[in-house]
């Protein structure tokens, strides 16, 4: 597989344990960012830090992903910055808390909204943009949690469903452009999202899931479980008959 | 009875100090993420204090029944000036990670301890020291600035004789009881490569080591491993500084090796220990012998085995490190070697280095002119407990010092007798935060 180059980015959530860590090799390389965020001192703090490693440009653009008026001037803002877009990084997201999307129908579409409509929203024009251009690389994280609906997150894995679902057909539609779609399955990993809950052993660090992402975006790959031995637990996981399924409890 | 916690209190065992001794439990962890939305310091109920990698090996990073403040989420860099080799980074970033990008752009640390796996805060809040001590001084010396956030809220600029220059002497070796560091700034050096040049040079005593140190006193580094279990102190003498070549690419990927379990408590006795340095003295044939080396096993020869602290068992170990002054030193050391050889007190690795007259910027800082003598002594209960009051009552009594990260052990006249400035630095704890070392320390003697 040829190596992708990866010089200049849009990355909407870089304030996103995950989305700044992998930023932080491309930096190195003296890579251009357009980073998305909602807090602009959070923004401001990682725009600096990859700034301190070497990134060439890193130009901070204050946007809730949900606020869809404004993805024209984000795009427009990305082009002006950047002159092209090698790749976009999609990672905003939130880890509902199960049992309130339970009881509440708003705490529901909140979750819904911003982990899987807004994505899917965003990614309707970059996949324009990118297959005019020809060429690039559109990576999102979406989680393990779609690949299986687990009663301890349901919602959540609903919402990641809906993107892996979506990016599957984009990648169809994009590759006879040379456009690159790349499904990023984390596991649980130990960031300020998950910091409420207790840490078990499956929690990776985010440098190891940085890595693998970073290999994958360059190598050109279309999936990558990061940790690796995600996708046997997947593949076992989500053959399970429903009716064993639902003995077990998962 | 700290001993009496659960062996599977994974609490106490996360947060735990690298000797892994005394275990203490905080009551809570609160994990920082960003700079600039910390928690409200003076609202927690129970004393604070920031942990940072747990590097230290004592009780110095513990709070029991206390709040600590995990920093390793703070871990970003804010600026790096790659002409000036000026460097501002969040407190919680290791020195690993500042390395990573400062080689690379030909800078490098001004000072480092023997291991990069300390944060930028736990280097400031222990004015850590190394090879370059004799002639560079303390970590401390070349901050240049730091931010101070206080529990009543207050986030102060400190800076070495000019703001809060009292605040930044206190908050220089610190040991994080003056407050959280947030971010800090330091001025690295320049490197021409990621080589090290180096000279080990045998010698058969004492008294040959010091001539060895005072004939390499311009050498940038200095540093030397002694046989603990030789009567005499034979030992290696190494001296090294930045060779020429070239600088290395940016590094994206991390390989680690780790202890993965812990080794059975008995592995390391005087035996395998004795084997183990015979050999290494053995091992050059020369008596001198000159290498080049990547600054990596120069400076941190232990990094490479992650968790090395585990091949001491489940019940750890304790570091000593201590300096006497250089009058009577070399008979002051050669007490302390022979208390420990005639406990039969197994050590891997004993260093020994002379600290030069740099002065120290801290109020606590532990460097001062003399010899110092680090070592470390598995755990095997009270009779090395009583051991390392041995030793700490001969290097006091000499007029020394003990080097509060890597104790466990001293007694409050001890600390007062060799921190003769510690009612200063007192007056600029903050009124929230404390720490098991402090409270030890600073305990009312019956």
């Amino acid at each position: 597989m040829p190596r992708l180059t990866v010089r200049r980015l849009l990355v909407v959530g870089a304030t996103s344990r995950i989305a700044h860590e992998t930023c932080r090799r491309f930096a190195a390389e003296g890579a251009s960012f357009v980073l998305t965020g909602r807090d602009v001192a959070k923004l401001d703090a990682v725009a600096g830090d990859l700034r301190a490693r070497g990134a060439a440009l890193a130009a901070p653009f204050v946007l809730d992903a949900t606020d869809y008026a404004r993805y024209p001037s984000l795009l427009d803002a990305a082009v002006s910055h950047l002159g092209r877009i090698d790749a976009v990084l999609v990672a905003h997201g939130l880890l509902p808390d199960q049992a309130e999307a339970e009881r509440s129908v708003e705490a529901m579409r909140e979750a819904f909204e911003v982990n899987a409509t807004s994505v899917l929203a965003l990614l309707t024009p970059l996949a324009t943009y990118f297959e005019g251009e020809r060429r690039g690389l559109i990576a999102v994280l979406s989680s393990v949690a779609g690949d299986r609906g687990r009663r301890e997150n349901y919602v959540y894995g609903a919402a990641k469903a809906a993107v892996t679902r979506f990016l599957e057909g984009l990648r169809v539609r994009l590759a006879p452009a040379g456009v690159t779609v790349l499904t990023v399955k984390p596991g649980p990993v130990k960031t300020p999202m998950t910091a409420h809950l207790e840490q078990g052993v499956l929690f990776a660090e985010p440098e190891d899931v940085a890595d693998r992402i970073y290999a994958a975006m360059t190598r050109g790959r279309d999936i990558v479980h990061t940790p690796s031995w995600w996708r046997p637990i997947m593949s076992v996981l989500s053959h399970l008959p429903e009716r064993v399924h639902k003995r077990l409890g998962l | 009875m700290p001993d009496m916690l659960s062996k599977t209190d994974t609490f106490s065992t996360r947060y735990a100090s690298w000797g892994r001794y005394p275990l203490a439990r905080p009551a809570a962890v609160e994990r920082l993420a960003w700079r600039q939305a910390l928690p409200d310091l003076g609202a927690f109920e129970r004393p604070v204090l920031a942990y940072g990698q747990g590097r230290s090996y004592g009780d110095a990073c513990l709070n029991n029944g206390g709040v600590l403040l995990d920093t390793d989420g703070l871990d970003r860099l804010i600026a790096f000036d790659r002409t000036t080799g000026r460097v501002r980074a969040e407190a919680g970033v290791t020195l690993a990670k500042l390395l990573d990008v400062l080689v690379p752009a030909g800078w490098f640390l001004p000072v480092t301890p023997g291991t990069k796996f300390v944060s930028l805060g736990g280097a400031i809040a222990n004015d850590v020291h190394g090879k370059n001590h004799h002639v560079a001084g303390t970590f401390g010396r070349f901050v240049t600035a730091m931010e101070l956030v206080r529990s009543d809220g207050q986030r102060l600029v400190l800076a070495p004789e000019r703001e809060h220059a009292d605040l930044f002497r206190a908050t220089i070796g610190g040991l994080g009881l003056t407050g959280l560091l947030a971010w800090a700034e330091f001025q690295a050096i320049p490197i021409p490569s990621d080589q090290i040049a180096v000279t080990r040079t045998r010698f058969r005593s004492l008294p040959e080591f010091l001539t060895l140190a005072e004939a390499a006193a311009d050498a940038p580094y200095t540093v030397a491993w002694i046989d603990a279990l030789s009567p005499a102190g034979r030992g290696l003498f190494m001296q090294g500084h930045h060779a020429p070549g070239s600088l290395p690419a940016p590094s994206r990927f991390k390989q680690k090796l780790a202890a993965p379990f812990d080794a059975p408590s008995g592995t390391l006795n005087a035996l395998t220990v004795r084997a183990f340095n015979a050999v290494y003295y053995r091992a050059q044939r020369r008596d001198v012998a000159r290498s080049r080396t990547h600054y990596e096993p120069f400076f941190y020869p232990l990094d490479a085995v992650g968790d090395w602290n585990r091949i001491y068992g489940r019940r750890g170990f304790l570091q000593y490190q201590c300096v006497v002054p250089f009058a009577d030193g070399v008979a002051v050391t050669a007490a302390l070697l022979a208390a420990i050889s005639a406990a039969g007190a197994a050590s891997f690795l004993a260093v020994l280095k002379t600290f030069g007259d740099v002065p120290s910027p801290g109020l606590l800082s532990f460097p001062r002119p003399g010899i110092t003598l680090a070592l470390d002594l598995p755990h095997r209960g009270p009779e090395t407990l009583a051991l390392v009051r041995r030793l700490n009552a001969i290097a006091i009594e000499a007029g020394g010092a003990l080097y509060p990260a890597k104790d466990a052990v001293m007694s409050p006249a001890q600390f007062r007798a060799s921190y003769p400035d510690w009612e200063a630095f007192a007056a600029h704890v903050d009124p929230r935060f404390s720490s098991s070392f402090w409270r030890r320390v600073t305990a009312a003697e019956r």
